[in-house]
């Protein structure tokens, strides 16, 4: 039981690496937000879980058991409010008008603005 | 297992330090404003973390539900007020 919860730790720990290298790499707003956005929410949730396992398996009296229910809280509150942060951003952004990224379209608009 | 979480924590503060330079350094509000919400889902899981380090995980997991929930209120109050405010940059 503890090995499950030691391997959905750094499951989520790997996934959150992932989200941070696409936040730090990829060309615009709304590929970051595409990276952040999914992988934030299934890191969390996998690092919750494992942190109730291990809780579980570590010491299943009353307190422990209410301890990871309130875990497995803030996973569920969580898996239901990241992609509705994740919407409104995104939705304000477009409404404050920012174009996304496209190659050849960037290419062509520098290309008139040079000539 | 306290020394797997110590560094599990320790991993995670080298990736708050690199969301923290695209939160600094982002071309738009945006990108800043997602690498703050970034930071605070960390600092969530950093705050359950250190609660298993010291052994009191009991008063920490209640800091990390108030946290979580500060964090989504603020993106969300902030997400609507660029709505209104418009993007200029």
């Amino acid at each position: 039981m503890k090995t499950l919860s030691m391997v959905m730790i750094a499951l989520g720990f790997f996934l959150f690496a992932v989200a941070t290298l696409g936040f730090l790499r990829l060309p615009d707003f709304y590929s970051r937000m595409h990276a952040t956005g999914k992988g934030d929410t299934l890191a969390l949730l996998l690092f919750l879980l494992g942190l109730a396992l291990y809780e579980w398996s570590c010491n299943f009296t009353w307190s422990g058991i209410i301890l990871g229910l309130k875990l497995l809280a803030i996973a569920l509150f969580w898996f239901i409010a990241s992609p509705t942060a994740t919407h409104a951003l995104l939705r304000s952004a477009y409404e404050a008008g920012i174009k996304p990224w496209s190659k050849g379209k960037d290419f062509l608009i520098d290309k008139t603005n040079k000539g | 297992m306290e020394k797997f979480f110590l560094i599990i924590a320790i991993g995670m503060c080298i990736l708050i330090l690199f969301c923290l330079y695209r939160a600094v350094m982002g071309p738009t509000v945006f990108d800043r404003l997602i690498g703050s919400g970034f930071i605070g889902t960390k600092a969530t899981l950093l705050i359950v973390l250190i609660g298993y380090v010291y052994g009191r995980v009991d008063m920490f997991v209640d800091l990390a539900i108030g946290y979580s929930i500060l964090n989504f209120i603020g993106t969300i109050v902030i997400a609507k007020y660029f709505i209104k405010k418009g993007h200029k940059e």
